[in-house]
C-alpha cells in the first residue's frame, strides 16, 4: 500500500473543491470588479465566506431529475465532468518537482510519467463526453443544441493544442511534465520556453480557453441563445458539478501554461534550480501557484473583455487561424532542431509567422474583392 | 409607404487592416479597459447601510395631502380612480361634513400591490390631494397590510411632508375647480 499516494489523491481533491469554491467567489468578484461594482460581500469579511454557503445551498438543496430526461446518462454526465478533470490532474505537478525522494515527498499524484502531456490532453478530451451525455440525456432542445455545438467545438480545438504543444515537445524532447519543467528551471530565466515559442504558447492559450469552455468560446453555454446550455436542466449539486470540472479544468490548463512555457516554479533570484535553502520548497510551490492564479485572473480578466464568437467565427479562428499557425510553428521549431540552430532564432521566427499571416489573410480578401 | 431608394443609406463593413487582423492589438486594448475599470471607483449602493437619494419626482408610496386645517384634500371625484390602469384605487364618497365642498372620501384604499406606479393617479387629481413620495422600500408581510386606507395614506402625509424630500409638489392653496359648490346647488347642504 502507498499510503503517501493515497493521501495525496485524498488532499488533491479536496484542495480542487476548495479552490474551485473559491475561483468561483474570484470570478464573481472580478466581475463585479470590472463592471464597478463591488461583489459578494455579505457573507464573513469581503464576502469570504460566499463559497461555503453557495456550497452548502447546493448540498441541501432537492436533487431534481426532471421526468423527461434519460435517468442513467444524465446522473453520469456530471460525474463524467469531474472525474475527467480530476484525473487529468493527476500528472500535473503542483509543486517543485526536483524534491530528493520522490517516495517521502512530492507534489504529484503520478510521478515521472513519460507521456504526461498525451495523458493530459487524452483525459481531457473525454470532457467533452459529459457535456454531450448532459445535452443528450437533458432531452431538450437547447441543452442538444449547446452540446452539438461543444461536439464540434472541443474536436475542433483538439487539433491546435496538441499542434501548439508539439512546439514545445519538439524543442525540449520530452513528454514528461517533470522533465519539461526541470529543463527550463535548470538553464534559468531564459531557459523559459515563452522566449522560444511565443506564438505557440498564443496558440496554446487560445486553443485551451476553447477547450476549457471560458468565454469568449463559451459558445456549448451561451446563455443569451441557448437559456444555460447542456446543463439547462441541471440543479443542486449536479449543477455544481459541472462547474467544478470547468473551473478544475481551468486550474489544469494554468498550471499546465505555466509549467509549459513560464518555467513552472522556477523564478530568478527567489527559486532558482539548485535552491536549497530552509524554506525552498515552500518558496517553489508558492510560486507555481503564483503565476498560475495569474493566468487565471487573466483567464477570468478575458471573459469580460471579448464578446463571444459567432459559431462560423470559432471555425474559421481554428481552422484557417490557429492550425495553419500552428503547423508552420511547428516547421520552425523542426528546422531548428534538425540543423541544431540556437534556439533564439525561434523568437522573429514567431514574430514574422504572427505578422506575416495577416498580411496573407489581406492579400487573400483583396483577390476575392477583385474576383 | 415604401422609402425612396435616395433615403437609404448603405453603410459598408469597415475593412480591417493588416494591424486589424493580429486580433492582439484589440485584445490588448480591451484588456486595458477591463483592467482600468477594475480598480475604478465603484458605484455600489451598499443598500440598508447606505440609502440612494432619490430624485424629487420619484414615484413611491402614495400619501393623501391635507389642507391647511389639517383636513383630508380630496373631494372624492374618483377622477383618480377613473385614471388608474391598475385599478387600484377603491373610493367610497360621502357627503362633506365641511361647507367648502361637496363630498368628501368615507374609504380610500390603495392597493399598493396592484399599483404600477405610474403616477396617473396624481396627474388626474383637479384638488391635488394624491401625490406620489420618495418612499421606495415598501414592504410587508401579508396581502391585507398592503392595503392603505385614508388614515395609513393620511400618515405617509404626516410622515413625509416636513421629511424634505417630498414638499408639496402641486400647487397649494385653494382647492381646485373640482371642490367649488356653485351657489344655488349649495343650499340645501345636509350635514351643515
Amino acid at each position: 500500500m502507498d499510503w503517501l499516494t493515497i493521501g495525496l489523491i485524498i488532499f488533491v481533491i479536496s484542495w480542487l473543491q476548495i479552490l474551485c469554491a473559491y475561483l468561483i467567489y474570484l470570478e464573481r468578484k472580478v466581475a463585479a470588479w470590472v463592471q464597478d461594482r463591488k461583489g459578494p460581500n455579505r457573507v464573513g469579511p469581503w464576502g469570504l465566506f460566499q463559497p461555503i454557503a453557495d456550497g452548502l445551498k447546493f448540498l441541501f438543496k432537492e436533487q431534481v431529475v426532471p421526468a423527461h430526461v434519460h435517468r442513467f446518462l444524465y446522473i453520469l454526465a456530471p460525474s463524467i465532468a469531474v472525474i475527467t478533470t480530476m484525473l487529468a490532474f493527476a500528472v500535473v505537478p503542483f509543486g517543485p518537482t526536483d524534491v530528493p525522494d520522490p517516495r517521502q515527498k512530492r507534489f504529484i499524484i503520478a510521478p515521472n510519467l513519460d507521456i504526461g502531456l498525451l495523458f493530459i490532453f487524452a483525459i481531457a478530451s473525454l470532457n467533452v463526453y459529459s457535456i454531450i451525455l448532459g445535452g443528450w440525456a437533458s432531452n431538450n432542445k437547447y441543452s442538444l443544441l449547446g452540446s452539438l455545438r461543444s461536439a464540434a467545438q472541443i474536436i475542433s480545438y483538439e487539433i491546435p493544442l496538441a499542434l501548439s504543444v508539439l512546439g514545445v515537445i519538439v524543442l525540449v524532447g520530452s513528454l514528461n511534465l517533470e522533465h519539461l519543467l526541470n529543463e527550463q528551471a535548470r538553464l534559468g530565466i531564459g531557459g523559459w520556453l515563452i522566449w522560444y515559442q511565443p506564438l505557440g504558447w498564443l496558440l496554446f492559450f487560445a486553443s485551451a480557453l476553447a477547450e476549457s469552455n471560458r468565454l469568449p468560446f463559451d459558445l456549448p453555454e451561451a446563455e443569451q441563445e441557448l437559456v444555460g446550455g447542456y446543463h439547462t436542466e441541471y440543479s443542486g449539486m449536479k449543477f455544481a458539478m459541472f462547474f467544478l470540472g470547468e473551473y478544475t479544468h481551468v486550474t489544469t490548463v494554468s498550471l499546465l501554461m505555466v509549467i509549459l512555457y513560464f518555467g513552472g516554479w522556477h523564478f530568478p533570484f527567489v527559486a532558482e534550480f539548485n535552491a536549497n535553502y530552509p524554506g525552498a520548497t515552500g518558496v517553489k510551490v508558492l510560486v507555481l501557484w503564483t503565476k498560475a492564479s495569474l493566468v487565471i485572473l487573466v483567464i477570468m480578466l478575458l471573459r469580460w473583455t471579448l464578446p463571444r464568437f459567432r459559431f462560423d467565427q470559432l471555425m474559421h479562428l481554428a481552422w484557417m487561424g490557429l492550425v495553419p499557425l500552428s503547423l508552420l510553428n511547428l516547421l520552425s521549431v523542426m528546422i531548428v532542431r534538425h540543423w541544431s540552430l540556437s534556439p533564439w532564432l525561434l523568437l522573429p521566427c514567431s514574430v514574422i509567422i504572427l505578422t506575416a499571416i495577416p498580411l496573407l489573410h489581406r492579400w487573400k480578401s483583396r483577390q476575392l474583392d477583385w474576383a | 409607404m415604401p422609402i425612396a431608394p435616395s433615403e437609404v443609406k448603405w453603410i459598408d463593413e469597415r475593412t480591417l487592416s493588416p494591424w486589424d487582423w493580429l486580433y492582439l492589438p484589440a485584445l490588448w486594448e480591451g484588456l486595458s479597459t477591463t483592467v482600468r475599470h477594475m480598480f475604478s471607483k465603484k458605484v455600489t449602493i451598499e443598500f440598508p447601510e447606505q440609502r440612494p437619494s432619490v430624485p424629487p419626482h420619484y414615484k413611491g408610496v402614495h400619501r393623501l395631502n391635507r389642507d391647511e386645517q389639517g383636513r383630508v384634500r380630496c373631494v372624492a371625484c374618483y377622477l383618480c380612480a377613473t385614471a388608474c390602469p391598475a385599478h387600484c384605487i377603491d373610493i367610497v364618497a360621502a357627503p362633506s361634513p365641511w361647507p367648502d365642498r361637496e363630498k368628501y372620501p368615507e374609504l380610500f384604499v390603495i392597493d399598493e400591490l396592484r399599483c404600477i406606479y405610474c403616477g396617473m393617479c396624481e396627474e388626474a387629481c383637479p384638488v391635488d390631494a394624491i401625490e406620489l413620495t420618495t418612499l421606495y422600500d415598501l414592504t410587508g408581510f401579508s396581502r391585507e397590510e398592503m392595503l392603505f386606507d385614508k388614515e395609513k395614506l393620511l400618515a405617509v402625509y404626516d410622515y413625509t411632508v416636513n421629511k424634505g424630500t417630498d414638499a408639496i409638489r402641486t400647487l397649494r392653496g385653494t382647492l381646485g375647480p373640482a371642490s367649488e359648490i356653485l351657489e344655488q346647488q349649495s343650499a340645501p347642504l345636509p350635514n351643515t
